[in-house]
C-alpha cells in the first residue's frame, strides 16, 4: 500500500539542475579584490570616456562608506567582497566580436546547449520574433538582428557599445533612474559594472520584435554586475525579455545588476524575466545571491511599464522591479511568481511611486514555497501630495507545498494624498492532499499533479509573459518543484 | 477472470481498525451495491481500493484485473481502469475543467500505451462523451468543481468516467445531497456506461439510488463487515427494516 513515493521523491529532489555544466573557456579575469585602481581598470579595459571613470570612481568612493542593508528577510553568511573578482571575460580578439564568426565556438556551443538561438537563419525565413544580446561572464558576446533594428532607428546591443558609439545618449540617461548613491548593491554596481545591454527606441517606434538579453555566468569566484539601460521615446513600444542560468558550483556567486528603464511620454515598456540562477543544492550548498536594483521611471504623461517577473532560480533573492509614475495618466504594473524550494530564501516585491496626477498601478504577486524555504513579499504603494486620483490596486497570493516552509507578506502603504483609492488583497493557500489525491485518481502522478495546480495558480501571471517565454516558464515551475510534495 | 477480487481486507484510519475483513468479487458486467449506515466503513472500503495514503490497508489482499494493488500507485490504479467517484469533488481553482479532463485522458492513454490525443480528436471525444452523459459547456470551461453546485458535481463526475472508460467504477454515496432530479440525470449516466466487460461498485446509504441504477448484488456492510449479500431485493428489505436489527445483531 505505501507506494515507494518517499523515495521516488527524494530521487526527484536530487534531480540536477540542467544548467550546471561550466563552459570550459579560456578567459581573462582581475585579480580578486576590490579598490579604485581595480575600478579603474575595468573602465581603461573598456576604453570608456573619462566621465565614466570619475562616475564610477565617484561611486566605488560612496560604497566605501555604506553598509549592507540587513532589513529583508534572508539570511546568509557575510560575503567577502576584497575575495571576489570584479571582472572576467572570455578571452578572445581584443575588440568586440563583428560577427558570429568572430565568436568562440566554445561560447556558441554554450548558448546552442541553453537553447538560445545566437544565429541569424531565421530571418531568412521571415521567422524570428527575438533579438537576442548574449552576456557571458561579465561581457556582451553577441547581438543578433543589430542591423535589422537599426534600420529603424533602435539601437540595441552591448552597454560597452553604447558608450562608444552613443556617448550622448548614456551619459543623458546612465544614472537617472538608479542614481549610483541608490543602495549598496546598485552602487557597488555602478563602481564595478562590466558590461550589459542597452536599448534605445526612437520617438514614434513599436519595436517589432523582442529583445532579450541572456545572461550566464560561467567563471568562478566572480561577481557579475551588469547593467541595463532601456530608453523608449516619445510613443515608442519595447518588450524585453531576459533569461539567466548558471553553473553549478559549491560556492555562492554574487549577482548585483542594476536595470534602468525611462518611459517618455506615451511610449510602452514591456519587462519580462525569467530567472533561472542555480538555486544551490539542497541543503543550501552553493547558488546565487541576486541582488539586484530595477526601476522603472515613468518620465512622460501616459507612459507605461510593465515588469513581469518569473524568479524560480538564485540561493537568495534580493529584488524590487519599481516604478516611478512621474508623468499625469502614466501606468505602473508588476507581475511576480516567486518559486522557492528547498533551502532557497526570496525577499521581492515592488515599490510603485505615484507623483503624477491619474497614476495607476496594478501589483500582482503569486510567492510558491516548498521544502524549507522562505518566501517573502515586499512591497510599498506610495502617493505623494502632488498624485491626485491616484489608484493602486494590490493582490498578493501565497501557496504553501508541504510543512517546513514559509511565506510571509510586508505590504507598506503610504499615503499624502486624500483623493487616493488603494486596495490590498492577499490570501495563503497549501495544496492540500485532497486535491493531489483527486488528481491522482484521475490518472495524473504527483508531480504531473502539483506542476498543474501551481500553473493553475499562477496563470494570472504567466498570461502577462510573452508566448515562448510563458512555455518555458511554465516548464521551468514544474522543474523547480519537482519532489516538493512528500 | 473477476475485475476485483477483495480478499480479508482489513483497513485502518489514523491507526483506527474500520475494515474488518471484507472479501468481495466483482465480475465484468456485474454492478454490486454497497449499503450500510454510517460509520460502516462504506468510504474507507472506496478510498483504501483507489489508494488515499491516508487509509491504510493493514491486511489481505486486493486483486484488480489480476494485479496486487499493493504494486500500483494511486495513479496507477486509475490508468489500469479504476475509477472513483468521489463523495465530496475536490475544487482546483485555476485549472479549467477541460484542461484537467484532457491531461487526465492522455495520462490513462499514455500508460496504456495508446497515442496521445491532440486538441481536436480530445475535442470530438467530449462531443462523444455527451451524448452519453449531458454536460452545460460553461460547466467545462470553468475552473475544477469551482463553485459548482453539488449536482453540477456529481454530474461532472460522472462525465469523467464517461471520458476515462474505466474498467472498474466505484460511486462513493453519489446520490448524497441530490435532488430526485439530479439522481436521474447521475443514475442515467451511470446505466448509459453499464456494459458486459465493466463492472461497478455502488456505494450508498440509501436504497433510493438503487431504484434508478438496479444492481445485480447487494451486500450490507456493518462495522467493517459484509453481513449479507443477496440480490437486489435485499435493498428493498432494508427500505423497510432498516440498519437497525444488524447493527444490533452485530452488537450483541
Amino acid at each position: 500500500m505505501k507506494i515507494e513515493d518517499e523515495k521516488s521523491f527524494d530521487e526527484l529532489t536530487d534531480k540536477e539542475y540542467k544548467y550546471g555544466f561550466v563552459t570550459d573557456i579560456e578567459s581573462e579575469s582581475l585579480p580578486p579584490g576590490l579598490n579604485e585602481d581595480i575600478v579603474r581598470q575595468i573602465s581603461k579595459r573598456k576604453e570608456e570616456p573619462e566621465w565614466l571613470t570619475d562616475w564610477r570612481v565617484k561611486a566605488y568612493h560612496h560604497w566605501t562608506t555604506l553598509e549592507e542593508p540587513t532589513w529583508a528577510k534572508v539570511e546568509f553568511p557575510p560575503i567577502d567582497y576584497q575575495a571576489l573578482s570584479y571582472y572576467s571575460a572570455p578571452k578572445q580578439k581584443i575588440d568586440a566580436p563583428q560577427s558570429l564568426d568572430d565568436v568562440d565556438p566554445e561560447l556558441l556551443e554554450t548558448y546552442k546547449k541553453l537553447g538560445i538561438p545566437l544565429g541569424e537563419q531565421e530571418v531568412l525565413a521571415g521567422v524570428a520574433t527575438v533579438a537576442v544580446d548574449a552576456v557571458f561572464d561579465s561581457v556582451s558576446v553577441a547581438t543578433t538582428f543589430k542591423k535589422n533594428l537599426e534600420e529603424m532607428g533602435i539601437i540595441f546591443g552591448s552597454f560597452s557599445d553604447a558608450v562608444k558609439e552613443h556617448p550622448e545618449l548614456v551619459k543623458k540617461y546612465l544614472g537617472t533612474v538608479v542614481p549610483y548613491k541608490d543602495n549598496y548593491y546598485a552602487t557597488l554596481n555602478s563602481a564595478v559594472f562590466s558590461d550589459g545591454s542597452f536599448c534605445y527606441i526612437p520617438p514614434g517606434v513599436r519595436c517589432p520584435m523582442e529583445l532579450s538579453t541572456y545572461f550566464r555566468i560561467n567563471a568562478a569566484n566572480t561577481g557579475q554586475f551588469e547593467r541595463t539601460l532601456l530608453v523608449a521615446d516619445e510613443g515608442a513600444y519595447v518588450s524585453y525579455l531576459e533569461g539567466c542560468t548558471a553553473p553549478q558550483r559549491d560556492e555562492n556567486q554574487l549577482h548585483a545588476a542594476v536595470v534602468e528603464l525611462v518611459a517618455h511620454k506615451d511610449a510602452q515598456i514591456k519587462y519580462s524575466t525569467v530567472q533561472n540562477w542555480y538555486p544551490g543544492d539542497k541543503d543550501g550548498k552553493g547558488g546565487i545571491y541576486n541582488f539586484v536594483t530595477k526601476r522603472g521611471h515613468c518620465r512622460g504623461d501616459n507612459s507605461k511599464i510593465s515588469w513581469t517577473q518569473v524568479e524560480t532560480g538564485s540561493a537568495i533573492t534580493w529584488k524590487y522591479p519599481s516604478c516611478i509614475l512621474k508623468g499625469d495618466n502614466s501606468i505602473g504594473e508588476f507581475y511576480s511568481v516567486a518559486v522557492t524550494n528547498n533551502m532557497q530564501q526570496a525577499d521581492t516585491g515592488t515599490k510603485m511611486i505615484h507623483v503624477g496626477k491619474n497614476t495607476s498601478s496594478t501589483i500582482i504577486s503569486k510567492g510558491i514555497s516548498a521544502g524549507k524555504a522562505q518566501n517573502t513579499y515586499r512591497g510599498q504603494v506610495k502617493v505623494v501630495e502632488t498624485a491626485e486620483n491616484a489608484r493602486n490596486f494590490s493582490q498578493c497570493d501565497s501557496m504553501l507545498i508541504g510543512g517546513k516552509c514559509g511565506a510571509h507578506t510586508f505590504p507598506y502603504i503610504d499615503i499624502s494624498n486624500p483623493s487616493a483609492q488603494v486596495e490590498h488583497e492577499a490570501t495563503t493557500t497549501k495544496i492540500g492532499e485532497d486535491q493531489i489525491f483527486y488528481c491522482n485518481q484521475r490518472g495524473l502522478d504527483t508531480e504531473e499533479a502539483v506542476s498543474m495546480i501551481v500553473n493553475g495558480f499562477c496563470k494570472e501571471v504567466f498570461k502577462e509573459l510573452p508566448m515562448e517565454f510563458a512555455v518555458e516558464a511554465q516548464k521551468l515551475l514544474g522543474i523547480s518543484l519537482e519532489g516538493s510534495v512528500g | 477472470m473477476a475485475l476485483i477480487e477483495i480478499k480479508d481486507l482489513h483497513a485502518s484510519v489514523a491507526d483506527k481498525p474500520i475494515l474488518k475483513g471484507i472479501n468481495l468479487t466483482i465480475k465484468p458486467g456485474e454492478v454490486h451495491a454497497i449499503m450500510g449506515p454510517n460509520g460502516s466503513g462504506k468510504s474507507t472500503l472506496s478510498n483504501v481500493l483507489a489508494g488515499n495514503e491516508a487509509y491504510v490497508k493493514t491486511a489481505g489482499q486486493v486483486l484488480f484485473d489480476g494485479k496486487d494493488i499493493d504494486d500500483l500507485a494511486a495513479h496507477e490504479r486509475a490508468c489500469a481502469g479504476m475509477f472513483l467517484a468521489f463523495q465530496y469533488p475536490v475544487e482546483i481553482a485555476g485549472i479549467s475543467n477541460m484542461y484537467f479532463l484532457k491531461a487526465a485522458v492522455n495520462a490513462v492513454r499514455k500508460y496504456q500505451g495508446k497515442d496521445q490525443l491532440d486538441a481536436m480528436e480530445f475535442l470530438d471525444l467530449i462531443e462523444e462523451k455527451k451524448k452519453v452523459v449531458q454536460i452545460r459547456d460553461d460547466l467545462l470551461a470553468r475552473a475544477v468543481n469551482s463553485g459548482f453546485s453539488g449536482g453540477e458535481k456529481k454530474r461532472n463526475e460522472i462525465f469523467q468516467m464517461a471520458m476515462l472508460e474505466p474498467k472498474l467504477g466505484i460511486l462513493d454515496e453519489t446520490d448524497s445531497g441530490l435532488d430526485i432530479d439530479a439522481l436521474r440525470v447521475v443514475a442515467d449516466g451511470v446505466n448509459a456506461l453499464r456494459s458486459p466487460d465493466r463492472g461497478f461498485l455502488v456505494i450508498t446509504h440509501y436504497q433510493r439510488l438503487l431504484d434508478y441504477i438496479v444492481p445485480d448484488f447487494v451486500h450490507v456492510l456493518v462495522d467493517g463487515q459484509i453481513v449479507k449479500s443477496g440480490g437486489k431485493e435485499l435493498a428493498l428489505s432494508l427500505e423497510d427494516e432498516g440498519y437497525a436489527s444488524w447493527v444490533e445483531e452485530k452488537g450483541a
